[in-house]
């Protein structure tokens, strides 16, 4: 009795997965649909597409698209490239990434574990920033970094990312040096260490990976934005996404599709790099040993 | 004056006063122990020590000098957690070094003392380690490393053995107590097992609510605990604490109480002056291992009473056989040698040793005698 019931369980559990298997690879082959026809249509002459046959597989097969994308395609005035912007979104990214990472670790850590007067509202406060929709800031901000003569720069480009952005690192790290046991920072005080030296001796050697999560979180929407860039970057500071822009709007006569695909690619590189890279460090436990558990 | 002085020190958070005018003074090379149950404020007190707490009022003295206010790493304090908090990122050598590399020491001196801390634990061989290669017991001795290291005036224990299984608990305190012989160090050390209190400690101060219940050796607490908490917190099992009432037979205190059938059993007194009490309700506290069989009972007391009374249960443990009646409407242990013949619902004649027989103001719940 039981072990026929048994069967049946093990039956209808076989037959939903293999359900479940069918459906979730349907949905993961739609997904990359899309990546699949860049993919091929950016190895193809343009005359292959033109010819219709998207979805084909290039009968020739060039790198010549992507050259173009990345160092001769007409983007502005000159024939430059999408390689100068590529640049330019690495100048903004990187620095804003860093200071905005680092500046959530020491906003987490004061906030968990150098406690004061009104710390959650002002906790509360910085949450909000998180909720403040793009376009309400794009006004002030333009004012605000004309008075501080960052306008139409890269700099400025990127202060604006790391006051965006520190809401969101705030949260990650004040969450996650909220369970970091107290008694840590209390053996260091006692050991003699100050503010900064426990921040950087005990705290942030065990921040690995809410780090990742931060960087990971801060590069992709950094690197992504459009709205930030197209509004307050000048002609030599646009990133890589409204350079892409410029080039798929503003190319006349031909659509070269295949130098278009090759450049979309281009710009969703180092986002996916940063995944792939950066995601085998989202390691968990080490924390381990510090605590008896 | 003392070595440490904790001086009339209150603590409140907000309005709520946790601890309420603590007074202890500890001696150079003490060992005191902080014991009471869960709440009751040790570890607050011993964070004040340390300097991780606010003192709310009050003062607390090291050698003399005022430590309100100053910062933990300048009074000379070392620290050993209940979760051991070893730095996760650093090697073992490196945990027990760390704070003599804030203080400014320098490298050479640093491994020497690293050096000699480890072989004094016996824990050189895992100086390169981190944390979390290390077994409860190893964390347990490098954070004791970390401690010892530095040299302090005032060792600070908090709960250090709670985390180890029982065998291994039994171990380290042992090596905690050889550890203090040898080295002579003031220690304050906080637990809430009565058991470690009783074998660590120099002196004892029993806590409870925010208050020290009673401040005095391992032997004072036990013999004349000053009140029924004190009373039935140390001891393992508890206590026995029984109404009575006090008559006076040929002017001799006497302590009379029911027995399990009703009818009553009437005990001398040692102490004289419980005759203030005649007629008077008392509450009588007698120690299991002070009531037993008569072959068993203690050939030194001047004072053995006999009764008889029924056996309701018995419990066999090995080296000793616990045996549980009805005296005075309550239940109540007595603590046998293992091959006393006993067995449940037989009558049978105990030896109550009334020398050590504790006897508490039902009202204060104070003790009254001895
Ligand atoms: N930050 C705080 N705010 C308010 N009350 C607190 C705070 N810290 C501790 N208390 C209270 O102070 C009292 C004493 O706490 P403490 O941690 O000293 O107890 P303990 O004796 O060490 O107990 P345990 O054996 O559980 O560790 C408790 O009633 C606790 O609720
Ligand atoms: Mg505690």
């Amino acid at each position: 009795m039981s072990v026929a019931s048994q069967d049946t369980a093990i039956r209808t559990g076989r037959i939903t997965r293999t359900l479940i298997y069918v459906v979730l690879i349907l949905f993961a082959l739609f997904y990359m649909l899309p990546l699949y026809v860049m993919l091929v249509n950016s190895v193809k002459p343009l005359s292959e597409i033109t010819g219709g046959g998207m979805m084909n597989l290039p009968e020739e097969f060039t790198l010549e698209p992507w050259f173009k994308a990345w160092s001769s395609a007409q983007i502005g005035v000159e024939p430059t490239g999408l390689a100068p912007y590529f640049w330019n979104s690495i100048k903004m990214v990187v620095p804003a990434v860093a200071v905005s990472t680092v500046l959530g670790a020491l906003n987490g850590y004061v906030l968990t574990k150098w406690r004061f007067k009104y710390d959650t509202i002002l906790f509360g406060l910085m949450l909000f920033a998180c909720f403040i929709p793009f376009q309400i800031v794009l006004i002030p901000m333009a004012r605000m970094l004309g008075l501080m003569g960052l306008a139409g720069t890269t700099w400025g480009l990127a202060l604006v990312h790391v006051v965006y952005g520190i809401g969101f690192t705030t949260l990650y790290f004040r969450n996650y040096y909220a369970v970091f046991p107290t008694e840590l920072i209390r053996a260091a005080q006692i050991d003699g260490a100050g503010f900064f030296q426990i921040f950087w001796r005990i705290l942030l050697p065990s921040s690995g990976p809410i780090a990742v999560v931060s960087i990971i979180w801060q590069f992709t929407n950094i690197w992504n934005d459009f709205l930030f860039g197209a509004s307050f970057a000048g002609a030599d500071s646009q990133p890589m996404t409204v350079a892409l822009n410029n080039l798929v709007q503003a190319s006349h006569g031909v659509k070269e599709y295949n130098v278009h695909f090759a450049g979309a690619i281009l710009a969703a590189t180092p986002t996916l790099l940063v995944y792939i890279v950066a995601g085998r460090y989202f390691v968990r436990g080490l924390m381990a040993g510090s605590v008896k558990g | 004056m003392g070595f440490l002085d904790i001086d009339n020190t209150t603590k409140s958070y907000g309005a709520v006063e946790v601890l309420h005018n603590v007074d202890i003074s500890v001696q150079e090379g003490e060992f005191l122990v902080l014991v009471g149950p869960s709440g009751c404020g040790k570890s607050t007190l011993l964070n004040m020590i340390a300097g991780l707490e606010e003192i709310t009022s009050g003062e607390i003295r090291i050698k003399d000098s005022v430590m309100n206010g100053v910062h933990p790493s300048k009074r000379n304090i070392a620290m050993v957690f209940q979760s051991y908090a070893l730095y996760p990122n650093m090697t073992v050598g490196q945990n027990i070094t760390f704070g003599l590399e804030m203080h400014g020491t320098p490298k050479p001196e640093r491994e020497k003392a690293m050096r000699e801390v480890a072989k004094l634990l016996q824990i050189e061989q895992l100086l390169d380690r981190k944390p979390g290669q290390l077994s409860g017991g190893q964390r347990q001795r490098v954070a004791m490393g970390r401690a010892l290291v530095r040299n302090p005036d005032v060792f600070l224990f908090d709960e250090p053995l709670s985390n180890l299984d029982a065998k291994l608990r039994v171990d380290m305190r042992t090596e905690i107590k050889k550890l203090h012989q040898k080295l002579g160090t003031t220690i304050v050390y906080v637990t809430h097992d009565q058991i470690e209190a009783m074998t660590l400690s120099t002196r004892i101060a029993v806590m409870n609510g925010g208050y020290v219940q009673q401040l005095g050796t391992p032997q004072e607490i036990y013999d004349s605990p000053a009140n029924i908490f004190v009373a039935t917190f140390m001891g393992s099992p508890a206590m026995n604490v029984l109404p009575a009432h006090v008559r006076l037979q040929k002017d001799a205190p006497h302590a009379e109480f029911s027995l399990h059938d009703g009818s009553l059993a009437l005990l001398p007194f040692s102490q004289k002056n419980l005759a203030a009490w005649e007629g008077k309700e008392i509450l009588l506290g007698i120690r299991p291992e002070t009531l037993t069989d008569v072959d068993g009972a203690d050939r030194k007391s001047s004072n053995i009473a006999e009764m008889t009374n029924r056996i309701v249960v018995t419990e066999p443990a090995g080296s000793d056989t616990f045996v549980s009646m009805q005296l005075g409407g309550k239940d109540v242990i007595a603590r046998m040698r293992s091959d006393a013949e006993v067995r449940a619902g037989q009558d049978f004649t105990f030896a109550v040793n009334m020398e050590k027989a504790v006897a508490f103001d039902p009202e204060t719940e104070a003790r009254i005698a001895p």
